[in-house]
């Protein structure tokens, strides 16, 4: 499977990546590259292997229901462009 | 024109932790803005997230009570979008492994009782909010909302209507506290529904379906799906087509209104979290939780009818664990005969008591053991029912047991028949004009010839006795 320019700019879009237009084609190169890999990949035969979801083979530790943080807003907020009233502010978006 | 209506209910119960999905933050509500948003919840980079046992341990309860499989082994997956409330970039949420897989829940529709199959429950974090007032042209975030821990609940499209899906809702919502999963506090936002609701010919593939949001009423639900539904079939009535979108139930104008078409809708990219491992569950732990788990709904309910209430009476005892225990302690070792009238008086006076002062069942003034006995000496006759009412009231402030108030109070219903045809005879010698109109026909004199008897015995006869008493008198 090969992916065409109109993917790129889907893509992009998706991950807020902005390419300009000179890019497109490099960036497309690029991806039609690990789509070939990923093509090698699934012609391997796997029949019988259960699929993983993580590459180390070991599970999820838990911890317990324990409130350990205490409140550290102003450090944080420091590094913050605008705050106000404690919020984090943020250009207006309204869907 | 028949059309069915399909709708499909998806849930976001908050778990009751302390402490958030993935972080150590605090998840009490109304706290001043982002003082509980810890380096992982507002996503500084370099932090990872550890999953919190109890948020697990709630998944399991609910699967458990929902009859559902729960999956051995599950697995976090990030779904992508791009708001700022959304700090990561991406929400930790389940995808293809949920935890919950399958299970039903049983309703109670005027129809009479209906399963509503789950598709699947999975585990996830909530966002931060964002406050659109005015901030000099700009939005505040909140994070303190965000990485509390969510079970998305969600069914196959089993619900037809309205009045089903208000149903359903309310009786998960009964069931999540039941179980001590959820407090079920909608005004903070702790359960709250979404409905996709589509409309098709009988027999027909599913129609367009139209994803209804902010339902955080049972109220908002019904009218909302009401309005939707009349709004799909008067387009195809029409000849008109629907897409696919999300619209928001406006309360105020009893409306859904477009929020955004799928066409420009999010494609999440789901992927396993490289950042957390699969979540195994041990069939030890399974039966630990299974162990710890309270009687569930079916069973109290069966056993409500068992003592001979009616499904509409069972069920006024079913609005919460605590309910229905008391109403089952009350019951247990009553006499057959007082149990409708135990109900009642649980139902009403006791209930109206505790409403008045706020108060939950456990905390209930009158014990469930001093309800049976005072019913018990209104079945013996000792006591009227306004008179029952008056050592109720009585025991609520704290004077102690139906008997010793009765003592104190000389409350004994006056039931030495001679007494109290003593006392007819004189009513009777003294109301001459009322015995002659009620020998001439007139049935209202017959009225106050009582109300003269039970004035004359200040309210302490029996009043049926009475009017025993009174017929034969007057017919002899």
């Amino acid at each position: 499977m090969s992916l065409s320019l109109d993917d790129v700019q889907r893509i992009a879009l998706l991950a807020r990546i902005a390419i300009d237009p000179g890019e497109e084609q490099t960036v497309l190169d690029g991806l039609n590259r690990v789509m070939e890999l990923i093509g090698e990949m699934q012609a391997v035969d796997t029949t019988g292997i259960e699929p993983m979801s993580h590459a180390l083979d070991v599970t999820q530790r838990l911890r317990e229901d324990v409130v350990s943080e205490v409140d550290q807003r102003a450090r944080y907020q420091a590094n913050a462009p605008a705050v106000e009233n404690g919020l984090y502010l943020v250009p207006k978006v309204i869907e | 024109m028949n059309w069915e209506i399909v709708i499909g209910i998806e849930t976001h119960a908050q778990l009751a932790a302390a402490s958030k999905i993935f972080s150590g933050a605090s998840t009490a509500y109304g706290a001043a803005p982002n003082t509980q948003a810890s380096a992982v919840d507002i996503a500084l980079p370099g932090v990872l997230p550890v999953l919190n046992k109890r948020a697990v341990e709630c998944a399991i309860k609910f699967g458990l009570a929902v009859g559902a499989t729960i999956n051995r082994r599950s697995v976090f997956a990030r779904k992508n979008y791009f708001y700022p409330d959304l700090p990561k970039g991406y929400q930790i949420s389940q995808y293809e492994l949920p935890i919950v897989k399958g299970g039903s829940l049983t309703i109670l529709t005027k129809q009479g009782e209906k399963t509503v199959r789950l598709t699947r429950a999975h585990l996830e974090e909530d966002a931060g909010k964002s406050l659109h007032e005015d901030f000099h042209g700009m939005s505040g975030i909140d994070l303190n909302r965000a990485g509390t821990p969510l079970l998305e609940i969600v069914t196959e499209p089993d619900v037809h209507s309205a009045e089903e899906a208000v149903a359903y809702a309310k009786a998960l919502h009964a069931l999540v506290r039941w179980i001590d999963i959820c407090d079920g506090n909608m005004q903070e936002g702790s359960f709250r529904c979404d409905a996709n609701v589509s409309v098709r010919k009988p027999n027909a593939p599913l129609g367009t379906r139209a994803e209804i949001k902010n339902l955080n009423s049972f109220r908002f639900m019904e009218q909302a799906i009401q309005y939707e539904v009349k709004r799909q079939i008067e387009i195809l009535e029409d000849g008109g087509k629907l897409v696919q979108e999300t619209r928001l139930y406006d309360p105020d104008r009893d409306e859904t209104r477009s929020m955004r078409s799928k066409e420009d809708a999010h494609d999440y990219r789901y992927f396993p979290d490289p950042d957390l491992l699969p979540l195994e569950v041990s069939e030890a732990w399974i039966e630990q939780v299974k162990g710890s788990m309270p009687e569930l709904p079916q069973a109290r309910y069966g056993k409500l009818i068992a003592y001979g209430l009616l499904p509409d009476q069972a069920n006024q005892h079913m609005s919460s664990r605590e309910s229905s225990t008391f109403a089952l302690s009350a019951f247990t070792g009553a006499s057959r005969n007082d149990i409708p009238s135990l109900s009642n008086w649980i139902t009403g006076p006791l209930s109206a008591k505790l409403n008045e002062e706020s108060l939950e069942f456990a905390q209930s003034r009158v014990t469930s053991e001093q309800l049976r006995r005072l019913v018990a000496r209104i079945d013996d006759g000792t006591l009227s029912r306004k008179m029952a009412k008056e050592v109720f009231d009585a025991m609520w402030s704290g004077e102690g047991d139906a008997d010793a108030i009765i003592e104190k109070r000389g409350l004994k219903q006056l039931s030495d028949s001679t007494a109290v045809e003593k006392i007819v005879d004189e009513v009777l010698a003294a109301n001459a004009k009322q015995v002659e109109d009620y020998r001439a026909g007139k049935a209202k004199a017959f009225n106050a010839l009582i109300g003269q008897v039970m004035k004359a015995t200040k309210g302490k006869a029996n009043p049926q006795q009475v009017n025993e008493i009174l017929r034969r008198k007057l017919s002899g």
